[in-house]
């Protein structure tokens, strides 16, 4: 019953292992990329760590692979969201196909302050995108 | 086909593609946050081939380098997010 299990859960893993790598070479933008691995990688990471915790079938191998599955569950985000902000902060451009930059304007970009007042959102930059994307649908 | 043969000759294959595909992607990386992440998605799947190899052998001590492995990748990940900020920042 539990051979079952295993097979059922390395094989769900290793595909989920295949396609983020496939989506990491193919994926046309950083940040693309970096959703493809915190979603994709971890579930299958995931999945092939239960089936070595169901094979040992002992308690204290349980509990390490649960603490395994915990901290990448926990540091994935985190990780993906610390290098998405910085490489944000140091200038690399979206995928040109891509329809809007919540971020545009919204931070200074000496201080890297993050601001989301009215103000900041009317500058002349963002209107002027704004209409032309109103004009070229 | 008995679970060590499917192991074996199907899921470590499989995990080894990946890992290549990944580092294609590490070597092409056009910045280098691209390459932050293919090697952090390279690690995650060093993670995996770890457990597999636990369960072909039966040594379950393998699992303790998993869990470095996975801490490694964290700290890694946050010290180059850290340091290309500051980099832009003195430029």
């Amino acid at each position: 019953m539990s051979e079952i299990l295993i097979y059922i859960l390395t094989s769900f893993g290793a595909i989920f292992i295949l396609l983020a790598g496939i989506g990491v070479l193919r994926m046309p933008d950083l940040y693309l990329r970096i959703s493809v691995t915190t979603k994709a990688a971890t579930l299958g990471i995931g999945l092939v760590l239960l089936s070595a915790g169901i094979y040992f079938n002992d308690s204290s191998i349980t509990t390490r692979v649960l603490a395994i599955i915990l901290f990448m569950f926990l540091t994935a985000p985190v990780g993906a969201h610390l290098i998405g902000r910085s490489s944000y902060f140091t200038g690399i451009q979206l995928w040109k196909k891509s329809l809007m930059d919540d971020l545009e304007g919204k931070y200074e970009k000496k201080t890297h302050v993050l601001q989301s007042d009215e103000k900041e959102v009317e500058n002349p930059i963002a209107t002027n995108k704004e209409d032309e994307i109103q004009k070229n649908p | 086909m008995n679970l060590y043969e499917f192991l074996y000759y199907i899921i470590l294959p499989i995990l080894s593609i990946s890992a290549v595909l990944v580092f294609i992607r590490f070597l092409l990386g056009p910045s280098l946050s691209d390459r932050v992440v293919a090697l952090d998605l390279l690690i995650t799947i060093g993670i995996g081939i770890i457990s597999i190899y636990s369960i072909v052998t039966n040594q379950p001590t393998f699992l303790d380098i998993a869990m470095i492995l996975a801490l490694i990748a964290f700290l890694g990940t946050v010290a180059f997010s850290y340091y290309l900020e500051k980099r832009k920042k003195n430029e």
